[in-house]
């Protein structure tokens, strides 16, 4: 056998900080072949991350790295700089999780990879762009030549990432280092670039690591798997053999914790109870913004972020509300919970007269738990403050009694009220915001991406919670997310939307099995599936294309430009919600085309 | 382009005649007048002498005299300098000033950003601490101070350079004053750019320029100078409308015939004219500027570019 590519022998990687030095990967070794793929998976905080940067000398200023790693004979730990830059392009590259912050945004994509080129190549500017040009065809970017000389807030996310690709391929590297390369991506456009990375590997049989902590990404992607928790590699071996047959408790714990997209999931929502009463009725509800437009004498600009949606809300009822960043779940929210008006159409909360008792029954609760908790307020007093709004007769004692009942209730020891926000982990911080929601007894409460910041097990337990507290407490939900297992997991009936139109509303265990509208169909089959054997031999049907944008939607449907079905009727008619089988789909050929499915 | 640099211009006008009316009402409701002598002026002459300057009119009636004047490019005769309009004294004092201030900003950001940038990459080093102490010093050492300090040095001492006047915009006679006007500023820019470069080296897309192996120098000039820049220039236009029209205590100790001594001068004996010319002078510089500090953000700045 050849040897190794690389080679890695008793990594170590601490930090020196001001309360003493953190010891963030222990004793970490791993070998890499040429041309082979490797998923190292962790949750946050596991040091796969900074394993990999300590292997490009990429770490923070305060962190050392020790051991070895060597790459094609030098050891890569005690290259100086110099001589690192001549590994790093040509040799090892990388690409990283947000493509909007890791793009220069004042650079011109070609600028930016002619610099790449250039730092490594004796060439000229015009023959660098040449190169960066067809390099961003081959990634599978049209009219590259237009598109080279544009900046990245002017790319949709997926783009930025096939940029950061061709950027990190322009030099042909032995080895291309992945750092969650999709968790910032939407589920269609994290199937486009997951794809492109396979084949990209064919092509030029790059070796390739993957950071990732989510099981299911490396699933089709990896030959082997290596789990990493607390700085420690916990397990490693091929990838079907860690799918099959864990040997650790905790990936096994990992690989529990990611819900089965293609079987039928444990802990189901409980049924619908038929016959309540409605609590929430929104009806043809429209959602305008002016577009900031600094120019006078123009007709201001309207973006429709939500268009003719209506639905019903049952007492005790969890909707799931999934789509894509920009289809208007988050606005659809907001206006759910009037914080934004409502340009056309009504929404009416049934059971609450005035505002006052309004803001009381209806409560959210954020995605970024940290963020929505302001840092200078005890917990304690972030979740009391909603009483001092709604029971101002309140005494002093009876409110912390009340908040310390309630934070006992989210599952949060009361004695330790007192401590700020940045004291807790993410987890907790939401517990708290969902202890803040809680404390005024709501009717119903908005989740907008209330477990996206958070690491799959911790995810988990939240989940439960909320399913727990809304059967103690008799609440509605209103669940919006852009995750499709955890929609899945949580909802009773789901509502599908695209562009700020509804596309499809059903039963969640109908919508899931047996999806009527073609975008939902795109949708579901771009979730991957924590299984290599299914997720390689599943070719994904995938959505083709960009999301059109939102100022100018497509005629009639508006789903229509990536849609395989569309037929001249699709352009001219706005399909409107209608029943194909046991759900309401808004599409003209629902029924025909799925049928027997 | 054309239409935001005429929405910019028109957005200056609400702007200058706000300050222009303040200026006015406030320097006459100000004690005293032009006029007001130790000598007791008869009363019939000084009747005569407000008559012949529109004095006499009531309030309203002279704002709107004035503002007819500006718009015809009339800043009317000064007070003080009886032989000289206010538009003369301006035209002759400017070009000393801006040919000092104007050396002084180009200085200021050559070295400043040069120095700030240094202090950055050696973050907590030695090159770091000098560069910024040396900065603290020349924002906190007065200029009233540091130029006697440097004429002793290096005219009076070491006989290098002259002590004071202008010697028709000569080398010699410029370096004193433009070095004392500049070392502040450098200071100022120095602790920006130091402060705006050390945030720009730490954002993701540096990590990505490194981790494609470019050099050093290739990151700092190519990549992370643009965005380092964006805040530094909001403060140059402001400071370089202040340059540029003149600063009294450096015309005063180098014994430059700028126009930062008529701010002074016209202020203390109430030449209301001329006053009001300097400070309409100024406000439109500082609208200019701003305008400018504006497009050169748009340059810098691809997504306030496309906004526009």
């Amino acid at each position: 056998m050849s040897p190794p590519l690389l080679d890695v022998a008793g990594l170590n990687v601490r930090f020196a900080t001001s309360t003493g030095a953190v010891h963030a990967v222990r004793d970490l070794s791993f070998s890499l072949r040429a041309g082979e793929s490797l998923g190292i998976v962790g949750e946050s905080g596991s040091g796969k991350s900074q394993a990999v940067l300590a292997l490009t000398g990429l770490l923070a200023d305060n962190g050392r790295a020790s051991g070895s790693a060597r790459l094609e004979g030098s050891d890569l730990i005690t290259l100086d700089q110099q001589e690192m830059n001549r590994v790093r392009g040509p040799r090892i590259s990388m690409i990283f999780q947000d493509p909007m912050t890791s793009l220069n945004p004042y650079l011109s994509v070609g600028r930016q990879m002619s610099l790449a080129l250039r730092a490594h190549r004796a060439i000229g500017e015009q023959a660098a762009r040449k190169e960066a040009a067809e390099m961003l065809e081959t990634v599978g970017i049209p009219e590259a030549a237009r598109r080279i000389e544009q900046y990245p807030h002017e790319l949709s996310g997926g783009m930025r990432q096939r940029v950061m690709i061709a950027t990190a391929l322009l030099l042909r590297p032995a080895l291309l280092i992945a750092d969650e390369p999709t968790t910032a991506l939407d589920v269609t456009v994290q199937a486009q670039i997951l794809g492109l990375m396979s084949d990209l590997r064919e092509r030029y049989g790059t070796a390739i690591i993957i950071i990732t902590h989510d099981l299911s990404v490396v699933a089709g992607l990896a030959d082997r798997i290596l789990v990493m928790q607390r700085g420690e590699k916990i397990e490693e071996g091929p990838v079907d053999a860690i799918f099959a047959q864990p040997q650790q408790a905790y990936t096994r714990s990992l690989l529990a914790a990611v819900p089965r997209f293609d079987r039928p999931i444990q802990g189901t929502p409980p049924r619908m109870k038929h016959a309540t009463k409605p609590i929430l009725a929104a009806e043809s509800v429209r959602v305008e913004f002016p577009v900031a437009d600094r120019a006078w004498f123009r007709p201001r600009r309207l973006l429709r972020a939500v268009d003719d949606v209506s639905f019903q809300l049952e007492a005790g009822e969890i909707l799931g509300v999934v789509g894509e960043s920009g289809c208007g779940k988050s606005t659809l929210g907001r206006a759910v919970l009037q914080l934004v008006p409502v340009s056309a159409g009504r929404v009416s909360f049934l059971g609450a007269d005035d505002a006052q008792s309004l803001r009381r029954d209806l409560q959210v609760v954020f995605q970024d738990p940290l963020a929505s908790l302001n840092p200078r307020m005890t917990i304690r007093d972030v979740v009391a403050e909603p009483l001092e709004v709604h029971e101002p007769t309140m005494g002093d004692k009876d409110r912390t009694n009340k908040v310390a009942d309630m934070l006992s209730r989210v599952g949060l020891d009361p004695s330790l009220m007192n401590r700020y926000p940045h004291q807790f982990s993410g987890g907790q911080c939401q517990r708290v915001a969902i202890a803040r929601a809680l404390i005024t007894r709501p009717k119903l409460v908005v989740c907008d991406e209330a477990v996206s910041a958070l690491d799959v097990s911790v995810r988990e337990q939240i989940l439960r919670l909320m399913l727990e507290l809304r059967r103690l407490l008799d609440l509605s939900l209103i669940f919006i997310g852009h995750d499709l297992a955890v929609i899945r997991q949580i909802s009773q009936r789901v509502m599908v939307m695209y562009l700020g139109r509804v596309m499809e509303i059903a039963a969640a265990d109908q919508l899931f099995t047996n999806p009527q509208h073609p975008y939902t169909q795109a949708l579901i089959s771009a979730v991957p599936i924590p299984d290599p054997v299914v997720e390689r031999a599943r070719k994904r049907e995938g959505l083709r294309g960009e999301l059109p944008s939102p100022l100018a939607p497509p005629s009639g449907c508006v789903f229509r430009t990536r849609c395989a079905f569309a037929i001249a009727r699709c352009a001219t008619e706005v399909p409107a919600l209608r029943l194909a089988g046991a759900s309401q789909v808004a599409c003209h050929r629902a029924g025909e085309v799925f049928q027997g499915r | 382009m054309l239409r935001f640099t005429l929405q910019r211009l028109l957005t200056g006008i609400p702007t200058l005649l706000v300050l222009i009316a303040l200026a006015f009402f406030l320097i006459r409701a100000a004690p005293g007048g032009p006029f007001d002598t130790e000598r007791q002026l008869a009363p019939e002459i000084e009747a005569a002498i407000r008559k012949a300057y529109h004095l006499d009119e009531p309030l309203p009636q002279q704002f709107a005299r004035y503002l007819g004047g500006l718009v015809r490019g009339d800043f009317g005769p000064s007070f003080q300098y009886r032989e000289y309009t206010v538009t003369e004294l301006i035209v002759a004092g400017l070009p000393v000033s801006m040919t000092v201030g104007g050396l002084a900003m180009l200085v200021a950001v050559l070295v400043g950003v040069a120095a700030g940038t240094t202090a950055a990459l050696r973050q907590n080093r030695m090159a770091d601490h000098a560069v910024m102490a040396a900065a603290m010093t020349g924002i906190s050492v007065p200029s009233f101070v540091m130029a006697p300090l440097l004429i002793l040095l290096l005219a009076v001492g070491l006989r290098w350079l002259p002590a004071g006047g202008y010697g028709d915009g000569h080398w010699r006679y410029l370096l004193l004053p433009v070095l004392t006007l500049a070392l502040p500023q450098i200071a100022y820019i120095a602790r920006l750019t130091r402060a705006s470069m050390i945030e720009v080296l730490r954002s993701p897309y540096i990590r990505t320029a490194r981790a494609q192996g470019l050099a050093l120098r290739t990151i700092v000039l190519r990549h992370a100078l643009k965005p380092t820049l964006l805040p530094v220039m909001s403060y140059l236009g402001p400071a370089t409308a202040a340059l540029l029209t003149g600063s009294v205590v450096i015309e005063q100790i180098f014994g430059l015939p700028g126009i930062g001594r008529f701010f002074v001068n016209g202020a203390l004996n109430r030449d209301y004219t001329l006053v009001m010319g300097v400070v309409v002078f100024y406000g439109v510089l500082i609208v200019v500027f701003n305008f400018l500090v504006d497009v050169v953000y748009g340059l810098l700045d691809p997504r306030i570019r496309h906004r526009t």
